[in-house]
């Protein structure tokens, strides 16, 4: 339906006065591509997105729409859709009135227009409140007119600036699945910024982090989970555990005890809560490291442990409340094991997520 | 204590103050406008018949409009460059709005005598520059009175416009640019009606004000362009006809009442939908 379009970013930079906002940020994002830019507030992932959209010129570096150069094209000759933060519809007007208002201004004749109005309205799900202002939709209404507004002209590519930030957790959810199916069924590129890294799991066939105006990796979901390019990455995207490795790769040890660890690499081990086990007793063989149970807390379906290494280290198990031993309770002394083939070796460069929180922290926001 | 009888408390000393300031004596108003000289509606059909009464009542309507139309319109091209304009514009604009509300409305208005009069400064100017032959007519009429109303009451409708233009979300305008809307067709489509609740405010505001201006009009009308209050005080004071008098204020309060009215059922409805 919809001609998507293949976006090129080579070594775009942006500076505000002595504020470096994005720093040398290479990236090609593909025809119909579902790409989210993940990262916390300040690290550049909104400055990106209004290089893209037009509205901040970048500093350095170049920018194409389908091979051609668009580094100095003004947002409207782009022709790109955009969902804002707050959804920034016309508050005077109506549903209908917001999605009709970028087809009036390209001067679609009027039948065509009505017509066209009407399908977004059912593509989003809208009939029956086109004739209401925003005032009078719920927030997921309003965010279904901005998406339907922005997709009205059937632009190339499809901008999302954290559109799902002002809605409580199901109707975000809800709102998640229609983005998807939207993307699905339209097939335009779509660029979705977020802080919040499930949503970015969820929803995106690629996954950009960005770390202090820099872009830490690119890579699906999947990949940037289990694979993560550096600390920052692995800590950002979920709970990780890490574990200092002695010994060469041949004999590297854990806390004093052998196990054997996948691929090369010299940093620390390191491994997601749910690829971890827990026993009572000292395993024969395997991986495993020994420990005492500090905290766990019950969430359903799934009971979250945190455990204190003998060496000193903290750990996260997520484990399925079924498969808990009875009586356990906080001090017991336990063992938590993994399989040979999970986790990966952490190198030791890039920043890490836990200081950057801290540093936020005291500085403030500074997005 | 419950809510209401707190409210009332806090409320209460300047409800009193305005009743016994203003809705006691005017309801004593009413009653002349009944009374005298005789019983009767007598005084509101001379009020809505006699040519003179008629014509100060029609005049007083016209230069409100324009004087209304003027000071929005000036207003709002004032509170934008306020608002959206860098810092140093912003406290230059500041100093123009707030230097003239320390200036008494008396002083504003034989102010304006003094540059305009027949031997004021820009006529004595503009003749010795050889640019006129003879005064022009700036004051003791119309024109006059509209100047100086437009001039005090444009810092009263800047607020209002201010915060309206202040509460427009600038990602609303960006989302219009990013469509590809001109300038133009942002600001006539969508800029200026998220700030026509504050454009209805401002003109209410300055109309009510300018139905009840009389210094103003006294003075730079010279007598040749007498607006209602200057007529209910002439009424008053001078010929002792406090009957009509009476009846052309509570005319003046009942245009105000109305008017007010009208304006909160367009606002309320506006919002409400």
């Amino acid at each position: 339906m919809t001609q998507a379009a293949e976006i090129g970013a080579f070594g775009i930079a942006k500076s505000f006065g002595r504020f470096l906002a994005l720093d040398d940020v290479t990236l090609t994002i593909g025809r119909g591509e579902f790409l989210t830019l993940l990262g916390p507030s300040g690290s550049g992932k909104t400055t990106f997105l209004m290089v893209l959209a037009g509205f901040e010129a970048p500093s350095a570096g170049r920018l194409t729409l389908d091979g051609r150069d668009m580094t100095r094209m003004p947002p409207e000759a782009r022709g790109f859709g955009m969902v804002f933060q707050g959804y920034a519809l016309f508050p005077h007007m109506t549903a209908e009135e917001n999605i009709a208002f970028p087809l009036r201004v390209q001067g679609r004749p009027a039948a065509e227009v009505r017509r066209r109005v009407a399908e977004m309205i059912e593509l989003v799900g809208l009939e029956g409140h086109g004739h209401k202002r925003p005032s009078g939709l719920s927030g997921g209404q309003q965010q279904r007119v901005a998406l339907a507004r922005a997709l009205a002209y059937e632009p190339p590519v499809l901008l999302l600036d954290e559109p799902f930030s002002a809605l409580d957790r199901n109707l975000r959810g809800q709102m998640q699945e229609e983005v998807r199916r939207l993307h699905r069924e339209i097939g335009t590129t779509f660029v979705f910024v977020t802080h919040d890294q499930s949503e970015a799991l969820a929803l995106s066939s690629r996954v950009a982090i960005f770390e202090k105006g820099r872009l830490q990796q690119v890579a699906p979901p999947r990949e940037a989970y289990e694979r993560p390019a550096n600390r920052f990455v692995a800590e950002f995207l979920g709970d990780i555990n890490i574990l200092p490795v002695e010994g060469a790769n041949g004999a590297a040890r854990i806390e004093g005890r052998p196990v054997r660890l996948p691929g090369g690499g010299t940093g620390p081990f390191a491994i997601r809560p749910e690829y971890m086990g827990l026993s009572l007793r000292e395993p024969e063989g395997g991986n495993a490291v020994g420990a005492r149970l500090t905290d766990l807390t019950y969430q359903g379906a799934e009971t979250r442990l945190t455990l204190a290494t003998r060496g000193g280290a903290a750990l996260v198990l997520r484990l399925p409340t079924a498969t808990l031993p009875e009586g356990l309770e906080p001090g017991a002394a336990v063992w938590a094991t993994w399989d040979e083939h999970r986790g990966f070796r952490l190198d030791q460069a890039g920043p890490s997520a836990r200081e950057h929180d801290h540093l936020q922290q005291g500085k403030g926001r500074t997005a | 204590m419950p809510p209401i009888a707190r409210h009332a408390l806090l409320l209460g000393p300047l409800l009193g103050l305005l009743a016994l300031a203003y809705l006691i004596p005017f309801l004593g108003v009413m009653r002349w406008s009944v009374t005298l000289p005789e019983p009767g509606l007598g005084q509101y059909r001379t009020a809505l018949t006699d040519p003179l009464v008629l014509s100060v009542l029609w005049r007083t309507l016209r230069i409100c409009v324009i004087v209304t139309l003027i000071s929005v319109v000036a207003a709002y091209l004032l509170a934008l460059v306020w608002v959206r304009g860098g810092p140093w514009t912003q406290r230059l604009v500041e100093l123009c709005i707030l230097i003239p509300f320390w200036i008494s409305v008396l002083t504003r208005a034989f102010g304006w005598l003094a540059l305009l009069s027949n031997r004021g400064l820009v006529n004595s100017w503009l003749i010795a520059l050889g640019v006129l032959d003879e005064p022009l007519t700036l004051v003791r009429n119309e024109f006059g009175v509209i100047l100086g109303m437009v001039h005090l009451l444009i810092p009263f409708a800047v607020f209002p416009l201010a915060t309206a233009i202040r509460a427009v979300d600038e990602r609303v305008l960006l989302a219009a640019r990013g469509m590809g809307a001109s300038r133009a067709r942002i600001f006539w489509q969508v800029f200026l009606p998220m700030t026509r609740p504050g454009i209805l405010g401002a003109a209410l505001l300055v109309f009510v004000f300018a139905l009840g201006f009389f210094i103003t009009p006294a003075i730079l009308g010279g007598g040749r362009s007498v607006m209602a209050a200057e007529l209910v005080y002439l009424r008053i004071f001078q010929s002792p006809d406090w009957g009509l008098g009476a009846a052309v204020s509570v005319i003046l309060m009942a245009g105000v009442g109305l008017l007010l009215a009208a304006t909160l059922r367009i606002v309320r409805g506006g919002a409400g939908r």
